[in-house]
């Protein structure tokens, strides 16, 4: 215990969930407080903004399905790397991983010939085995070699970009889009279907969720989940264990991968029917679905909530730029904002902090 | 000249101008991470450098203070970073990503109206009277240089003997490979690495200034370009000396001048891949073998000190 002031300070290093809860939604408030101070400082009226935000989001079946529309590329990105954040494989890479499934997605939609519904069931399976190829790299050389994983992971986010701008403007590039940077549109058995009346593509979604289930029974139920949470821990542990790193942090670096990939096939095959720009097919959903990983706090189940949150934010950035004429950037400065106060605030979730008169 | 002759020197001339923000925001994140702070937030600071810088150039017209702004945009930017992670001890991977998301944002947000427009007081290149005549040397070194080149480079060797030849580059080595020992000795620990990345955010800045004030004298959103991020990968490449900076920024710089200068041979797009391949392939090979037994990196990279334990 030490004393600051008045104060009593005193480490908690296992907080209680209520507390977690707490602090971080006091978190999350004090973002929008900020955000607040940003829609002022641009000339919004920050009561008027909010209202408008939640009658554009919460207000209507469209919008509502907007929020779900977009928490599910961050769902299948964010319960990847909450497995891949258990065992300290820092995957930064999942906008990457997203691209490269779309990459593959696209070329099975377009060039493979596949009949009927088998071909959306290929384009998931080439998708996520894209994704888990592509983040598998950084774990061999992470593993094999020492390399940085938060370094490899995030270049190859930039190869893959290129590489979808390299099919778009050359040999993917749709002779029927007048000269437009698109492939052609999809077959229409590559088609995913929609919840009607909203831009959900419920297959994905409920991709997602079960995703998100199979990985919280892989890390609370099995052995495999068990290796995880050792590495995680510490690497002696683990070599005294008899764990194997190799076979531990590729395998949940694939699974990770995978899911993004899977995320990347969504957005081609559900929403937008065609590959196009990198930044029009992601958005920087791998990034933001590093928070997503954050706020979860090691389950995936919460990764499902706090993807609706974000997924939330994102829908919000559409009502921005729509009603209120701000730019789309406003959610990148509001995810950075609410990112340190998360982080920011755990000093507090650790800290038991009592006002202790007189003593001192 | 002969043909190769002109495009040797052609290549060695541009590879100085593109490693020059390199160059820069390399220094920086050596002198962050000497004192044991990762800053993955370089690349957020670089994109607030190059706006503010552009904003300031085209208020006042000056290109000099819109680069000393962009420095001070860099380094505010960076005392983030450094609340954060030396006071707070948050997690530095996830401080440094904020960073880098809240920069990119906070730009692309106020840099909208900006967009396009040209500058016309951008900085000057320069060629040195003399020596830009000789032959074949003058046209590669000091012939249409950035002045940013030639400080950089004097930055490069001073920062190089600040911190193995002095009591202070002692003190922020110290730091960082044992802070504990370095507060037994008197060192103030949380000043240190206060201002060392501090001095990372700040060169950051001038890195991200180069490019809108004279490089490419505009502003567009995500000019950056990833360039934060191979100068951070270059900081271990370099195996955190100033002095090899010098080397490992320049090769970049030569990356990414071919990256343009190929493209009648290959498309522009799978080129632009070339420095970050390069970057993955560097930063294998030297983890491997000889190179492999420590390389300097600073023990207590990442970590964050409290006073009181061990």
């Amino acid at each position: 215990m030490r004393r600051i002031g008045p104060f009593a300070v005193e480490y908690v290093p296992n907080p209680g969930k209520l507390k977690v809860l707490g602090v971080s939604l006091g978190a999350i408030l004090l973002g929008l407080v900020v955000m607040a101070f940003i829609f002022w400082g641009y000339g919004v009226s920050p009561v008027h903004a909010y209202a408008t935000i939640f009658r554009g989001t919460f207000g209507s079946r469209f919008g509502l399905g907007e929020i779900v529309r977009r928490a599910i590329p961050l769902m299948l990105c964010g319960v990847g790397l909450v497995l891949a954040f258990r065992a300290l494989f820092w995957n930064i890479g999942a906008e990457g991983q997203l691209l490269v499934g779309a990459i593959v997605g696209t070329g099975l939609a377009l060039y493979s010939g596949i009949h009927g519904p088998w071909l959306l069931l290929a384009m998931f399976l080439g998708g996520f085995a894209a994704g888990a190829l592509w983040a598998s790299i950084p774990a061999l050389l992470r593993i094999l070699l020492g390399v940085n994983d938060v370094l490899t992971t995030l270049m190859l986010n930039y190869v893959a970009m290129y590489i979808v701008q390299y099919l778009i403007y050359g040999p993917w590039r749709g002779p029927t889009m007048r000269g437009f940077a698109y492939t052609d549109l999809f077959p229409d058995n590559a088609w995913l279907p929609l919840i009607p009346r909203t831009n959900v593509h419920w297959p994905t979604l409920l991709a997602g969720v079960l995703l998100a289930v199979i990985f919280w029974v892989l890390l609370s139920r099995t052995r495999f989940g068990y290796e995880v949470r050792v590495v995680g821990q510490s690497t002696e542990a683990a070599r005294y264990a008899g764990i194997s790193m190799l076979r531990t942090i590729v395998l949940v670096a694939a699974l990770s991968g995978g899911a993004a990939g899977l995320a990347g096939v969504g957005e081609v095959a559900g929403i937008h029917h065609r590959l196009l720009e990198p930044f029009q097919v992601s958005m920087g959903y791998g990034y933001t679905a590093i928070i997503v990983a954050w706020l979860a706090r090691g389950s995936p189940l919460v990764a499902i909530i706090t993807a609706l949150f974000f997924g939330w934010i994102f829908a919000s950035g559409d009502v921005i730029k729509t009603f209120l004429h701000m730019p789309f950037q406003v959610t990148s400065v509001f995810n950075g904002l609410l990112l340190f106060f998360l982080i920011g605030s755990e000093v507090l979730m650790y800290y038991r902090i009592r006002l202790r008169r007189g003593e001192a | 000249m002969s043909g190769w002759e002109s495009w040797l020197v052609g290549t060695v001339s541009r590879a100085l101008a593109f490693g020059t923000p390199l160059l820069w925001a390399t220094l920086g994140e050596i002198y962050a991470e000497r004192a044991g702070v990762v800053n993955l937030g370089v690349e957020g600071m670089m994109a607030l450098g190059a706006f503010f810088g552009f904003a300031m150039a085209k208020v006042t017209g000056n290109p000099w203070v819109a680069i000393v702004l962009a420095a001070l945009a860099g380094g505010t930017a960076s005392l983030l970073h450094a609340f954060l992670s030396v006071t707070l001890r948050a997690n530095q991977y996830v401080s440094g990503l904020a960073l880098t998301m809240f920069g990119l944002g906070l730009s692309g947000l106020l840099g909208r109206g900006w967009t396009g427009q040209p500058l016309f007081h951008s900085l000057k290149s320069i060629s040195i009277p003399g020596l830009s005549h000789i032959p074949y040397i003058g046209p590669m070194f000091f012939q249409k240089q950035s002045v940013l080149l030639y400080i950089g480079v004097l930055l490069a060797l001073a920062m190089w003997f600040i911190l193995f030849h002095t009591r202070w580059g002692l003190a922020i080595r110290a730091v960082g490979e044992s802070p504990a020992t370095a507060d037994a000795m008197g060192i103030n620990v949380f000043a240190v690495r206060y201002l060392c990345v501090f001095i990372g955010g700040l060169l950051a800045g001038v890195a991200g200034g180069f490019l809108s004030v004279e490089y490419r004298p505009a502003w567009t959103e995500g000019m950056t370009a990833g360039m934060g991020w191979i100068a951070i990968a270059l900081t271990i490449f370099v195996a955190w000396n100033p002095l090899q900076a010098l080397g490992g920024a320049f090769l970049f710089g030569a990356l990414y001048h071919l990256s343009y200068r190929l493209q009648q041979y290959v498309s522009p797009e799978l080129l632009k891949t070339l420095p970050y391949v390069a970057a993955i392939l560097v930063l294998s090979l030297t983890a491997t073998g000889a190179a492999r037994r420590r390389r300097g990196a600073p023990a207590a990279l990442g970590i964050p000190y409290v006073r009181g334990e061990r």
